[in-house]
C-alpha cells in the first residue's frame, strides 16, 4: 500500500475523553508482568515478593506524581469504583451528615450521591451556571457543621472545563479552621489527569480519582488517592489487600502500566497543552465560521486544550455520529438518542440549555496522535454533513433558546417529554 | 457521555457488524420521500402533522398528498429531527404507503411499526420508540385529512387514562416506559421514578398494560 492511500484509509479519532490507546513505552513496561513475573504479592516466596517488590515501586512511582505518601495510594478497578469508593466510603464511615457535589459530576459520583439522598443523606448539587465552572463562593455559602464531604470534579468529563479546585481547597481548609476531620475534599481527576497538575497538597484535596483509561494506560485500573487519617469504610472486602481498604488479588501488571503511564502524562503535559490548546482554538474558531448556528459549550478558555464541545443545532447527534464514522471519523455526542436511558447529556442540561442542545452537542477530543491535518479534514467533511441533515431536520432553532421549540408536537397527545429533572408539557 | 463501545454492535436480527442492518443504513444515508424544502403554500398538501417521541424527545414532521381519482396516498413527504432508525423507519414507512399506487388513509393506518421493522431488517430493542414515531406522525396526519374531510367520525385522538390516581400517572406513562425497555412492574417503577401501583388492583393493571404494551410493541 502506498503512503498515500494509507494515509486515505486512516481513521480520524477525536474520542480520547472516552479512551485513550494504550501508550507504546507503557505497554513496553507491561511487557514482563504477564508469563514471566506472574506472582501474587500476597505470597512470601520469591515470585511473591518480586511482585510486591513491584508493587512497592509502582506505588511510590505515583505518589511522587502527586506529591503523596505512597501508603495513601489505594489502587482499584478504575474511574468509577475510586468513585464509589470516595462517596459511599466517606458516609458509610460518617453514617450520616450533608454531602456538597454538582449538577454535571459524572455519573460515578452522581448516581452514588443520588442514592444516598434517597437513604437519608442531606445533598445540596451545586450550580455549574452557563460556563460550567462552579462559584468557590457557592462552595463556601454550602458549607455545614454537618457536612461531611465535598465531591467536584477536576475538568469535566463532556465540556472540559476545570473546576477552581485549589480555591475551594483553600475554602475548606479555612472553614476547617486548620483541624483535620470533616469535611473531605473530594476530586475526580481522570480527565485532568493528562493536562494538570495533580500535587494534592497544592490543590488541597483528602481524595482523589485517577484512572489508566485516559492517560494512554491500561484499561481496568485506578486508584484512590487517600489522605492519611481520612476514614472510609472499605466497599470491597475479603483478603484485605490495599491497607485492607480494597480486597482483591492486585494486578501487578496493571498497576506497572498505571504508573509509567501517570509518570509519562505528568512530564509531557506542560508540552501537550501547548501543542493541543491552540489546535482547539483554531477547530473552533473555524467550525464556527464553516457552519451557522454552532454553540461552543462551556467556558472557552478554563478548558482542558483537549477538548471541543459544540451544539450544532436542529440536528440530533446519533445521526451526525453515524454520518461521519461512515468518513473515518469517531467522535460522540450528548443525544438522548445514542444513550441507554435516552436521556440527554445532565451536563448540557446543567448548563441551563433546552434539550435541543444536549441532542445537538458533540463531542471532539483530541490526543496525541491529533494534528491540524486531522482537524482540516473534519472541518472540511462536516460542514456538508450538517447541511444535509439540516434539510432532513424539521428544526429550526435560535441560538439563544432558553426552551423548547415545539411543545405542540408533545403537549396534543398528553405526554410529557423527559429531560433529566425538568419535564415539558 | 455514551461511549459507542457500549452499543452492542451485532444487530440482534441479522448478525451485521454495523449497528444497523443494511437496509437501515441505506434509508439513513439514502432516504427516499424526504421533503427537501418546506412547502410555500401548505395548501400544496392535503394534510400536515407533527409528533414529538415522548422516549427521547425527538420529533417528526408529515406532509401528505392523496390522489382525488383513487384516494389514495399519493405523497408522503417528512423531516425528522432524530437518529438513524427514525430516519430510516419513516423513510421505509413513506416507501410503504406510498408504493404500488399506494395506500388508502385507512389501510395505512393499519401498517404497523413491526410491519416496518421487518421491511427493514430489524431494528435494536432500544430503538423500537423510533419507529413507533412514524407511526404516531401518520395517526395525526390522518386526523387532520379526516377532519379536513368533514369525516369526523374517524378522528382517533390518543388520550390518556389515569391509571394510578394518588401519582396521576397515566397509561401513556406506562407505555412510554415499555418503549424504553420497561419490562415489568419493577422496570415502571425504576423509570416513573414513583412506586406505581400503591394498591393491589393498580398494580395489576400496570402489570396487565405492561403486557399490552410488549405485546403490541415487541410481539
Ligand atoms: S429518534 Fe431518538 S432514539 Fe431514535
Amino acid at each position: 500500500m502506498s503512503d498515500n492511500k494509507n494515509a486515505k484509509m486512516k481513521r480520524i479519532y477525536l474520542d480520547y475523553a472516552a479512551t485513550t490507546p494504550t501508550d507504546q513505552r507503557v505497554k513496553d513496561a507491561m511487557g514482563r508482568f504477564w508469563t514471566e513475573e506472574f506472582g501474587n504479592a500476597g505470597g512470601l516466596y520469591e515470585e511473591g515478593r518480586r511482585a510486591k517488590e513491584n508493587l512497592r515501586a509502582s506505588r511510590e512511582q505515583i505518589a511522587r506524581a502527586i506529591g503523596a505518601r505512597p501508603d495513601e495510594i489505594i489502587f482499584t478497578s478504575g474511574g468509577t469504583e475510586s468513585d464509589n469508593l470516595a462517596i459511599f466510603g466517606v458516609s458509610g464511615a460518617a453514617k450520616h451528615g450533608h454531602i456538597i457535589t454538582t449538577e454535571f459530576e459524572h455519573h460515578a459520583v452522581l448516581e452514588p450521591c443520588q442514592r444516598l439522598k434517597k437513604e437519608g443523606f442531606d445533598v445540596t448539587f451545586l450550580d455549574v451556571g452557563e460556563d460550567g465552572i462552579v462559584k468557590p463562593e457557592n462552595v463556601k455559602r454550602s458549607l455545614r457543621p454537618e457536612t461531611i464531604l465535598v465531591s467536584i470534579m477536576y475538568a469535566n468529563n463532556e465540556i472540559g472545563t476545570i473546576q477552581p479546585i485549589a480555591e475551594i481547597g483553600k475554602i475548606i481548609k479555612e472553614f476547617k479552621g486548620g483541624g483535620a476531620g470533616y469535611p473531605y475534599f473530594h476530586t475526580d481527576a481522570c480527565q485532568a489527569a493528562g493536562y494538570l497538575d495533580l500535587n494534592v497538597n497544592k490543590l488541597g484535596v483528602d481524595l482523589m480519582t485517577v484512572n489508566g483509561s485516559k492517560i494512554y494506560g491500561p484499561k481496568g485500573i485506578g486508584f484512590l488517592y487517600k489522605r492519611a487519617g481520612v476514614k472510609i469504610k472499605p466497599q470491597i472486602i475479603g483478603g484485605g489487600q490495599e491497607m485492607r481498604m480494597r480486597s482483591g488479588t492486585e494486578p501487578v501488571a496493571l498497576i506497572v502500566g498505571l504508573a509509567k503511564a501517570l509518570e509519562i502524562a505528568q512530564a509531557e503535559r506542560v508540552a501537550e497543552s501547548a501543542r493541543l490548546a491552540p489546535l482547539r482554538d483554531y477547530f473552533v474558531s473555524e467550525i464556527q465560521r464553516r457552519v451557522p448556528k454552532v454553540i461552543l459549550n462551556g467556558h472557552p478558555a478554563k478548558r482542558l486544550p483537549n477538548n471541543i464541545n459544540i451544539s450544532i443545532l436542529d440536528i440530533e447527534g446519533e445521526a451526525l455520529v453515524l454520518y461521519l464514522d461512515a468518513k473515518r471519523i469517531s467522535f460522540s455526542t450528548g443525544s438522548a438518542c445514542t444513550s441507554e436511558s435516552l436521556e440527554p447529556s445532565h451536563v448540557i442540561l446543567a448548563l441551563g440549555k433546552p434539550y435541543e442542545f444536549a441532542h445537538a452537542s458533540m463531542r471532539f477530543t483530541m490526543g496525541r496522535s491529533t494534528t491540524k491535518e486531522d482537524l482540516d479534514y473534519v472541518l472540511n467533511e462536516l460542514p456538508n454533513a450538517v447541511l444535509w441533515l439540516r434539510k432532513v431536520s424539521p428544526l429550526n432553532l435560535e441560538a439563544g433558546a432558553k426552551s423548547m421549540s415545539h411543545p405542540e408536537a408533545f403537549a396534543g397527545e398528553n405526554l410529557k417529554v423527559k429531560a433529566k429533572s425538568k419535564s415539558y408539557k | 457521555m455514551n461511549n459507542k463501545q457500549d452499543i452492542d454492535v451485532i444487530n440482534q436480527y441479522t448478525g451485521e457488524k454495523w449497528y444497523y442492518s443494511d437496509i437501515v443504513k441505506d434509508h439513513f444515508f439514502h432516504p427516499r420521500n424526504l421533503l427537501w424544502e418546506r412547502p410555500k403554500d401548505e395548501s400544496e398538501y392535503d394534510a400536515h402533522g407533527m409528533v414529538g417521541s415522548p422516549a427521547c424527545g425527538d420529533m417528526m414532521e408529515m406532509w401528505m398528498k392523496i390522489d382525488p381519482a383513487t384516494a389514495r396516498v399519493k405523497d408522503l413527504k417528512w423531516k425528522t429531527f432524530g437518529c438513524a432508525s427514525a430516519i430510516a423507519a419513516t423513510s421505509m414507512f413513506s416507501v410503504m404507503v406510498t408504493e404500488n399506487g399506494g395506500l388508502s388513509v385507512e389501510e395505512a393506518l393499519k401498517v404497523r411499526p413491526q410491519d416496518v421493522m421487518l421491511r427493514l431488517g430489524g431494528l435494536p430493542n432500544r430503538k423500537i420508540h423510533c419507529s413507533v414515531l412514524a407511526d404516531k406522525a401518520f395517526q395525526k396526519i390522518a386526523n387532520d385529512y379526516f377532519r379536513k374531510t368533514g369525516r369526523f367520525d374517524k378522528i382517533v385522538v390518543e388520550g390518556a387514562r389515569v391509571i394510578d390516581p394518588r401519582l396521576n400517572i397515566t397509561d401513556k406513562d406506562i407505555e412510554e416506559a415499555v418503549l424504553e425497555g420497561a419490562q415489568n412492574l419493577e422496570d415502571v417503577q425504576k423509570k416513573l421514578k414513583v412506586g406505581v401501583g400503591a394498591s393491589e388492583e393498580v398494580k395489576t393493571e400496570v402489570e396487565q398494560l405492561v403486557r399490552f404494551y410488549k405485546d403490541k410493541y415487541y410481539g
